[in-house]
């Protein structure tokens, strides 16, 4: 095993990185190395977190890497940080995805390029920091510390409505979120403890559930989101820049899935158990009305941001089935959405920055001139709609087995909304990618360059061995996942 | 026992007094330079009164006979005051030349107000409360007017002062009722002949709620807050800021006692009224700040609103309320110096800054102060990492303690809104297109830039090594 804080380092990195970057006075020639440097650290990050993979050790469902030091003299809070299955590929979601963003600004981000990598690194210790906090409230603090540079990334270098998009992104999310500061005060006060290991028990009377868990529902169904707690979504991503937005859809939204398989299931059986009926209504519901919406939808980036939402709700369908089929769906769902959505997202960026236009109407025939284009964009489409092969299909298949167990009612919605989802994919593809070129302006548009290559080939390669050897990812999560449902069962027999 | 009656030099509220006079006169016999001098020398003997404060022990005359106090608690709460008068006065200094204000007499009323601060918090008799706060409110109502050929400057004195007379008027009505019905002036005796009854008569209650609507008003809680922001916005901003930082931690410790020693049996009487109070003070700040321009203004309904946290921690009354107050009390103090050191050095078009919307493009000319402001910003609005965030989960957990669920939630809400409008701060810095770069100028003395940089470096710092504050907090006891 490791004997050096692995972990804290891989939250403190980007961290460190931003420090030094912060100390590199900008002008014209400068801001290369500030761009240099950020990517430096992501990648660095990105190398260490790889360890965390190849030392796991596949057979230990808790923690491991733990590391814990006493940080308040006067309660039992812990800098208490580890990984477990769960967690594994959430962190190396946020360290993959991060540096592709640092790439995908390269050349986009002209103006405040200091703040802008600033705040990406800032972003990229939250995040991580998030997944590996083993204590509620460090969880809390790093869940919370997000929105600031979020805010910022969304209001600095966003679109004409982003000063709307940020303020309604920050103040939506506080407000989950604060409610679920209370419910931690209250955990804390009956259990003496802040570990969410400790914690993954049935410690709390029926009644405490209940109101405990409305209160994390509020702060995770704003985030990852569920309808009809969607309406932040569409103008954030819309609004955001490239990059903002495929961390949005990549990482952030699934901070709210990770939370209800660690709080809503882990900590709060009884009551999980007594809201399932309405989370799967809810999921189904959006399901189908985000996939008709997206349909609807004239600008590429909003129609994404819908289909995130449709495919938030098949996670949410599967992490609330609570079996082993619809846990480990849930998981390759929201990994396989967080390299596919992020990447559909790049490829959005990739011609918004030639044409800087999103409408739908404008494009057409992009295959004539950008064949390359064409074929990653593919991929990625069909990593979406689930196609057999790709990342999506995984998910969505293993969830829809595991809701045969449930109802056939939520399988019938959940297949209706994939069927949907190809629909609007496909669509999407075909009005952009193929045909002739009708529009003047787009007859000299260029290929995929160098650095776009860079950015969006590892995740095609990403996306096919997921959908290829999918045990790659589920054995380290299957023990983890095991425990949790374990711990429901016993909580639910009595 | 000579030697014992030059000891008397040492008790911290003599020697302030003492000292402040020695100001005074030295201020009146210096030809040149008497604003800075008199403010330099003010710093030190305010630094020297910490040491006393410090080391002070309880056996220095017993308190003129029970008249004062000695606790953690109250230590605790001096040396803030002191601290907090320390900084405003420093980062003022500068600003004060600016303006051409350089009556030598502005340090010394800072002092004589920090003494009626001191003698506040330490009380433990309704008379010498009441004569240390009529010490303070005087010297703060000559300083809002201090500006004599301003008009707004002398209206928000004159509106202070009659506000100030006609709250200081109810609060001694509610003495003399209370002295009345219990014979005593003491703490600690009208504590002794309550403790006899299961509850309180009409004339008592009476007593009570006048004496809280005094109060009230001195900590500038809703719906007793209406001249705070129109003294903050007519008084000179460096006088705001001393407004802003030191009073409001005295009148808070004061409330605490007053609650809490003599009517300490009677929490369900005074813990509506403060309920009240709260949730009216969280939600009225905070909306209310939405629509503000002036950015003084807007930092008056910032400090409504905290007092409305503060004032749950009061609520919950347990020993984690006393830790809350503490630790956000300490935040607030800081984040507002931290903010009043920045405005206090920011010149528009060589006029000092007022109109939140004068800070456009300020991110572009001065980065690292806009990197302050927002820090600061996040901090007040109690979003992690930092510390304004601790200040209020303390609250929380105390209030939580003692099943307040419902105030809490509210808490939580209002602090929602309440982000809003420093959100709003952020974006006019960042988000907003300026034409008119360059034209802010910052300019910051040596000693203020020290002061400045000290506070932010506790607001961001505090998470890492939490544990010097809270234990000390937690040590307290009122």
């Amino acid at each position: 095993m490791i004997d050096w804080p692995l972990v804290s380092v891989i939250i403190f990195l980007p961290l460190i990185g931003a420090l030094i970057i912060l100390f590199i006075k900008e002008d014209e020639i400068t801001s290369i190395n500030i761009k240099w440097a950020a990517l430096l650290a992501t990648l660095g990050t990105f190398i260490l977190s790889l360890i965390l993979w190849l030392q796991f050790d596949y057979s230990n469902p808790s923690y491991q890497y733990e590391e814990k030091f006493r940080w308040f003299d006067d309660f039992n809070f812990f800098y208490h940080v580890g990984v477990d299955g769960i967690s594994l590929f959430m962190i190396l979601l946020s360290t993959f995805l991060t540096p592709l963003c640092i790439l995908a600004s390269w050349n986009n981000i002209k103006k405040r390029v200091k703040e802008y990598m600033l705040s990406f690194l800032f972003l990229e210790t939250v995040m991580i920091g998030m997944f590996a906090s083993i204590d509620i409230l460090l969880f809390y603090i790093f869940f919370e510390a997000v929105l600031i540079p979020m805010y910022l990334i969304i209001g600095i270098w966003g679109g004409n409505r982003r000063i709307y998009a940020s303020f309604k992104f920050f103040l939506y999310t506080l407000l989950g979120s604060v409610l679920m500061l209370i419910a931690i005060i209250v955990m804390y006060r009956n259990t003496s403890s802040m570990s969410i290991e400790f914690l993954q028990g049935n410690y709390f009377s029926y009644n405490t559930q209940l109101f405990l868990w409305l209160a994390f529902f509020a702060s995770f169904a704003v985030k990852i989101p569920m309808w009809p707690f969607h309406t932040w979504l569409p103008d954030a991503h819309v609004e955001a820049p490239t990059a903002g937005s495929v961390i949005l859809a990549g990482i952030l939204l699934k901070m709210g899935g990770y939370g209800f398989i660690r709080f809503s299931l882990g900590m709060l059986p009884e009551a999980t158990e007594f809201f399932i009926p309405l989370i799967m209504t809810l999921s189904i519901v959006a399901i189908v009305y985000t996939s008709l919406v997206a349909l609807a939808q004239t600008d590429i980036k909003k129609l994404i941001a819908y289909s995130s939402v449709a495919h938030m709700g098949i996670v949410t369908i599967g992490i609330f089935l609570v079996n082993q089929q619809g846990l480990e769906g849930a998981m390759m769902q929201m990994i396989s959405h967080g390299l596919v959505s992020a990447a559909l997202f790049l490829c959005v960026g990739v011609i918004y920055d030639r044409m800087h236009t999103r409408e739908i109407e404008f494009y057409g025939g992009l295959v004539q001139r950008m064949p390359h284009y064409a074929t990653v964009f593919m991929i990625f489409m069909l990593g979406s709609v689930g196609l057999p092969g790709t990342s999506g299909f995984i998910g969505e298949f293993l969830v829809i087995v595991g809701a045969f167990k449930f109802s056939s009612y939520v399988v019938i919605g959940a297949a209706f909304g994939i069927i949907l989802s190809a629909v609007y994919m496909l669509y999407l593809y075909k009005r952009i990618i193929f045909g002739t070129i009708t529009n003047n302006k787009l007859t000299d548009i260029l290929d995929i360059n160098t650095r776009e290559k860079i950015i969006l080939i590892p995740l095609a390669i990403s996306v096919i061995l997921l959908g290829i050897f999918p045990n790659l990812f589920l054995d380290p999560m299957r023990l983890s996942l095991e425990l949790i449902i374990t711990n429901y069962e016993i909580a639910n027999a009595k | 026992m000579l030697n014992n009656i030059y000891n008397i030099f040492f008790i911290p509220e003599i020697f302030l007094a003492c000292s402040s006079f020695v100001c005074l006169l030295f201020g009146l016999f210096l030809k040149k330079n008497a604003f800075r001098q008199t403010s330099n020398l003010a710093v030190l003997v305010l630094l020297l009164t910490i040491l006393l404060v410090y080391y002070d022990n309880e056996s220095n005359f017993a308190n003129y006979k029970s008249l004062f106090s000695h606790s953690s608690f109250i230590n605790f709460f001096k040396i803030l005051a002191l601290l907090g008068s320390i900084a405003s006065i420093i980062i003022s200094k500068d600003y004060f030349l600016g303006i051409k204000l350089k009556n030598f007499e502005i340090p010394v009323l800072f002092l004589f107000s920090t003494l009626g601060m001191m003698l506040m918090i330490a009380s433990n008799n309704l008379m010498s409360m009441y004569l240390a706060i009529e010490l303070q409110s005087l010297s703060l109502y000559v300083a809002a007017a201090i500006k004599r050929d301003s008009i707004s400057s002398a209206e928000s004195g004159v509106k202070y002062f009659i506000l100030g007379a006609l709250s200081s008027g109810i609060l001694l009505y509610g003495f003399s009722l209370i002295y009345g019905f219990t014979g005593s002036m003491n703490f600690d005796d009208i504590s002794f002949y309550l403790s006899k009854y299961d509850n309180l008569n009409l004339g008592l209650i009476f007593g009570l709620v006048f004496v809280m609507v005094g109060l009230a008003f001195k900590v500038s809680a809703v719906p007793f807050h209406m001249w705070t922001p129109d003294v903050y916005e007519g008084a000179p901003n460096s006088i705001t800021g001393f407004f802003a930082i030191v009073p409001k931690i005295a009148a808070v410790a004061l409330i605490y006692r007053f609650c809490l020693v003599p009517f300490e049996n009677f929490y369900l009487e005074w813990s509506q009224i403060i309920l009240f109070l709260s949730i009216a003070s969280m939600f009225l700040g905070a909306i209310a700040a939405i629509a503000q321009s002036n950015i003084k203004r807007l930092l008056a309904y910032s400090s409504i609103g905290h007092i409305g946290y503060i004032l749950i921690a009061l609520v919950a009354a347990n020993d984690d309320g006393i830790k809350a107050t503490s630790i956000y009390m300490f935040s607030y103090m800081i984040m507002n110096v931290a903010i009043f050191a920045i405005l206090l050095s920011l010149k528009v078009k060589n006029e000092y800054l007022f109109k939140i919307s004068d800070l456009k493009g300020l991110s572009k000319s001065n980065p690292i102060v806009s990197l302050s402001i927002s820090i600061i910003m996040l901090s007040m609005a109690g979003i992690p990492p930092f510390i304004g965030f601790f200040g209020k989960f303390y609250v929380f957990i105390a209030a939580i303690e003692n099943e307040l669920y419902v105030l809490s939630v509210l808490g939580v809400l209002a602090s929602v809104i309440s982000a809003f409008y420093y959100l709003r701060i952020i974006k006019i810095m960042y988000f907003d297109e300026s034409k008119s770069e360059g034209i802010i100028n910052f300019q910051i003395s040596f000693q203020s830039k020290i002061i400045l940089s000290l506070s932010l470096f506790l607001i961001i710092c505090f998470i890492f090594y939490p544990s010097l504050l809270i234990n000390i907090s937690a040590s307290l006891s009122i």
